[in-house]
């Protein structure tokens, strides 16, 4: 993190001494550097053991005029923007348990601070999973997955953690708790506010608890990959295979300055299905070759946000959307920007949603990515910096938010009058 | 926009000039104001509540829609849209000295994409038209609501509809990827799009379900799948829904997800038999279990679907051998409500949810409620998912019966809530349950929902009163706001 980081807060030791009050000294502490928030320095760390603490302690932040960062496991904090304040950290991390796993009803209640990996043993437990292959699922928790909307690649089959989440509990800045949706599948009374906090950033209130509904576990697993001579006969595959009736779960095609396009498959099914189903793949793609079962091949987007051998700092990782059948061109232009000075890498699901690495100067970083996110904007698709070098600080994390954004504000107004939650991280400075 | 303060709503005169300006804008022939021609419009597919609208309005394009929304909010007159008006829970109910906004002539389907698996409608497309126009690359609209023939995909976006095949597919928010929306004061915005995770707030997710009262969707970009190599439809007979739920709840441990589960009881059953002659086994219950997927693998966990069903109980299992018998069985299924009127003068659809290991509780309960009544109550359940649609049974001839009918009926929703279920599944609060969501719902839980009403629609012109048992005025501060010093000195602004 970088070094240079300053302290910008109004905290003052009554805040202080009522925050211990509800949470107990324990669980306040002073911010070290290692908290610090894309180069904001908090002065605290606060960790309620509860919901009702949590609302407790947002609500005096709140009176108070204060800055919230709300934190699961810190895995994509410093994703977004800068804050324009930080005055402290209001942890999830001991909010942690899995309430319930409605296992005959193929659900589960979970706090927010819960991290992925051990939801996903519990629910193992009984032959099920969370049909969500996202970032970092040992560290990263159930709230920071869901308010950055990040997903895998099993995406493709199951949809993202809008398509799966069906309740939450949200803490707003004024302290209101207010739930919303279920613990049924189907449920369409009232408005769905599980998906509006969805990819929210934090920034429309605090996500306590969650419900989702579940898949079963697949019997059986099968990768089978194929390298192509360019990424134009890797997009052919992959409309191919779209377009045909096999039933796979994940489709990716990685690529990059160094490496040959090179399209992989996922099957999951009962041992005959996938077996029928290799074979007829077989015939779009006579070269493809088996793997293992869910290999570490379905890692490739985690792999691109490993820091390089020696520690080198100076590379960034956004995340793409372009439309399935512009996969191929969009990884040409991701090579044209970054000319011969940059290295990069793609790694893009079917669903046309990628991870680009860039390597090298942080000026022609900057550039690449811009010029990429133009290009992109300009055919309806977006880029999202996620990861980005020290010195990178001002360019923007998500481009252009269109003709919604006054609409988007709008609704920060209403949930978040005095932008006490994580401020000016979101896009158009939300 | 912003959330400026709204007062409430004085019934606004309609005056001549108003009218003329609305028939310039749609012409002479998009604009109903005579009364004969207004009845028509004065209810939807939920027809004990019915309100006069002052005019129906027929716009052809976004830019009519726009004009029209224009109009209302200079003028402070609440709208209705509305598309084929076959919607069961009131949400397409006029507003009194409100007008109606039918989006009918907007039916075209704008643009087809395969490669990217993407179809753009106009909102009064209605929902088969769409799998009929990809249908020849084998393609199909997943979304299936039993209206599928007649129902609209704007009505489809406003009430998040389901059908048989969500347990696999998902709802409509699944597969709606872009809105193009007219908000209540007429500004045109774009939610989504043709790429997914547009950065920004997910308000096509919030949109979708909104049941009309945060705009109006004159343009839909939706997902389409590919049709999966085999369908297999098997039907079972069980001697009640208790074994037949055993059923379900194994086929679910044993790690299935089936394309559609649905259920029938005994007097569903008697009343598709008469309607439509399905060729359904008389019994207790009726399961009918659906699988797709590539060939092998359908063969293998059919097979082990049949097996379920046998150590439950069933006594006859027939798996439909071709498309025509399969389009059979699920006719019978499809008619189940219209089916009604064959065996009871008057009928309530109900529309509950609960989880799906609730249902020999709530089965028994609602089998005593209707003893206690001295009403029959048919069954149709999406079985996977446990969403219930109990049918109450009356007579309006007979003198009393149609209140013990309505009373039966919403004790068998407070029995969802109870069992930790939802008041709609698929059919929408509208007019009909909003009074069912201070109990289903807290104070904060309902007052939160309304703050994105508020940022859509401050002046809560668009399909006013439905949804919210007591709306919120937007001039109210949300929870207990407290000014910052900045804001009160005027330096900061703050969104």
């Amino acid at each position: 993190m970088d070094a240079s980081v300053s302290p910008k807060t109004s905290l003052n030791s009554t805040f202080e001494a009522d925050v211990r009050e509800i949470v107990t000294a324990k669980y306040v502490r002073a911010a070290q550097a290692s908290d610090a928030v894309a180069g904001v320095q908090p002065s605290l760390v606060v960790e309620p053991g509860s919901e009702q603490e949590l609302a407790k302690v947002l609500k005096l932040a709140n009176a108070a005029g204060l800055a919230v960062i709300a934190r699961g496991g810190g895995t994509k904090v410093g994703w977004g923007n800068p804050p324009a304040r930080a005055d402290f950290i209001l942890s999830t991390g001991r909010m942690n348990r899995v309430i319930e796993h409605a296992w005959a009803d193929l659900t589960v209640s979970v706090e927010a601070g819960c991290t992925i990996a051990k939801l996903q043993e519990t629910v193992a437990k009984h032959g099920q999973r969370l049909a969500l292959d996202s970032l970092r699922p040992e560290r990263a928790t159930v709230g920071g997955v869901l308010s950055t909307n990040d997903s895998g690649a099993l995406r493709l089959r199951f949809g993202s953690l809008r398509d799966l989440v069906i309740g939450v509990t949200v803490a707003l800045a004024d302290g209101t708790v207010a739930s919303s949706g279920g613990k049924v599948v189907k449920n369409v009374a009232g408005y769905d506010l599980p998906k509006l906090v969805t990819g929210a950033f934090g920034t429309l209130g605090v996500i306590t608890r969650a419900i989702f509904r579940l898949h079963p576990l697949p019997k059986e697993t099968r990768t089978i990959s194929c390298t192509t001579v360019d990424a134009a006969e890797a997009q052919r595959l992959v409309l191919a295979i779209q377009n045909s009736k096999l039933a796979h779960s994940a489709l990716q095609i990685c690529c990059g300055a160094e490496t040959q396009p090179r399209i992989e498959v996922l099957f999951e099914g009962t041992e005959a299905g996938l077996r029928a189903q290799s074979a007829q793949l077989k015939l779009i793609a006579s070269e493809a070759t088996q793997g293992d079962g869910a290999g570490e091949m379905w890692n490739r987007g985690q792999k691109l946000f490993s820091t390089t051998e020696g520690g080198a700092d100076n590379f960034a990782v956004a995340k793409f959307a372009t439309l399935p059948a512009e996969i191929a061109e969009t990884m040409e232009m991701a090579g044209k920007f970054s000319a011969s000075t940059l290295r990069w890498s793609v790694v893009a699901q079917a669903t046309g949603i990628g991870w680009v690495r860039m390597d090298g100067a942080v000026s022609e970083i900057a550039a690449a990515l811009r010029g990429l996110r133009e290009w992109l904007e300009g055919r309806g698709g977006s880029l999202v910096i996620a990861r980005r070098p020290a010195g990178m600080a001002e360019v923007d994390a998500w481009g252009n938010a269109g003709d919604a954004l006054g609409l988007m504000r709008a609704v920060k107004r209403q949930f978040d009058q005095q932008g006490t939650l994580n401020p000016g991280r979101f896009v158009g400075g939300i | 926009m912003g959330a400026g303060i709204s007062e409430p709503r004085e019934p606004h005169i309609f005056d001549a000039r108003i009218f003329q300006e609305l028939r310039e804008i749609v012409g002479p022939r998009g604009l109903i104001t005579s009364r004969e021609e207004l009845h028509t419009y004065e209810c939807d597919g939920l027809t004990n509540f019915r309100v006069l609208p002052r005019a129906v309005l027929l716009p052809d394009s976004t830019e009519q829609v726009q004009k029209i929304v224009r109009v209302c909010h200079r003028e402070k007159i609440p709208f209705v849209a509305r598309g084929s008006g076959t919607g069961l829970s009131g949400g397409a109910l006029p507003v009194e000295n409100g007008v109606v906004i039918s989006l009918t002539r907007m039916n075209k389907i704008l643009e087809v994409d395969i490669p990217n698996a993407r179809v753009t409608v106009e909102p009064g497309v209605i929902n088969l038209d769409v799998t009929a126009r990809v249908a020849p690359q084998e393609y199909f609209y997943a979304p299936d609501p039993s209206s599928q023939s007649v129902c609209s995909i704007g009505g489809n976006v406003a009430e998040n509809s389901g059908g048989a095949h969500c347990l696999k597919y998902g709802f409509t928010t699944t597969h709606v990827l872009g809105l193009e929306v007219v908000l209540a004061d007429g500004s045109l915005v774009h939610l989504g799009g043709k790429t997914l995770d547009a950065p920004g707030y997910d308000l096509m997710g919030v949109f979708v379900g909104s049941e009309g009262t945060l705009g109006i969707a004159t343009k839909i970009i939706l997902r389409i799948v590919k049709r999966p190599e085999c369908v297999q439809t098997l039907l079972a007979a069980f001697p009640s829904t208790n074994e037949a739920g055993a059923a379900v709840s194994d086929m679910i441990a044993a790690g299935m997800l089936p394309a559609a589960i649905e259920m029938m009881d005994n007097l569903a059953i008697q009343a598709a038999e008469a309607a439509v002659h399905a060729n359904y086994p008389d019994c207790g219950a009726l399961l009918l279990v659906e699988l797709d997927g590539p060939v092998a693998e359908v063969a293998t966990l059919m097979a082990h679907v049949d097996e379920i069903c046998k150590k439950n109980g069933a006594w006859e299992i027939r798996v439909a051998q071709s498309d025509a018998e399969r389009a059979l069985v699920w006719k019978g299924r499809k008619a189940a409500f219209a089916a009604m009127g064959r065996i009871s003068p008057n009928y309530i659809v109900q529309d509950g949810v609960i989880p799906r290991t609730e249902l020999p509780n709530v089965m028994r309960e609602i089998g005593l409620l209707s003893k206690e009544a001295g009403l029959r109550v048919a069954n149709v359940f999406h079985a996977g998912d446990g969403n219930l649609h109990p049918l109450v049974l009356y007579d309006r001839r007979i003198s009393g019966q149609e209140e013990v009918a309505e009373t039966l009926s919403g004790k068998i929703l407070e029995l969802c809530i109870g069992a930790g279920g939802s008041i709609t599944g698929e059919h929408g609060v509208g007019e009909d349950k909003k009074k069912m969501m201070s109990k289903m719902y807290s104070e904060p839980d309902l007052e939160t929902m309304q703050r994105v009403r508020c940022a859509f629609d401050p002046l809560q012109l668009s399909n006013p009163s439905k949804i919210f048992p007591r709306p919120r005025l937007c001039g109210e501060k949300p929870g207990e706001y407290v000014a910052h010093p900045l804001e009160t000195a005027g330096i900061a602004e703050r969104f």
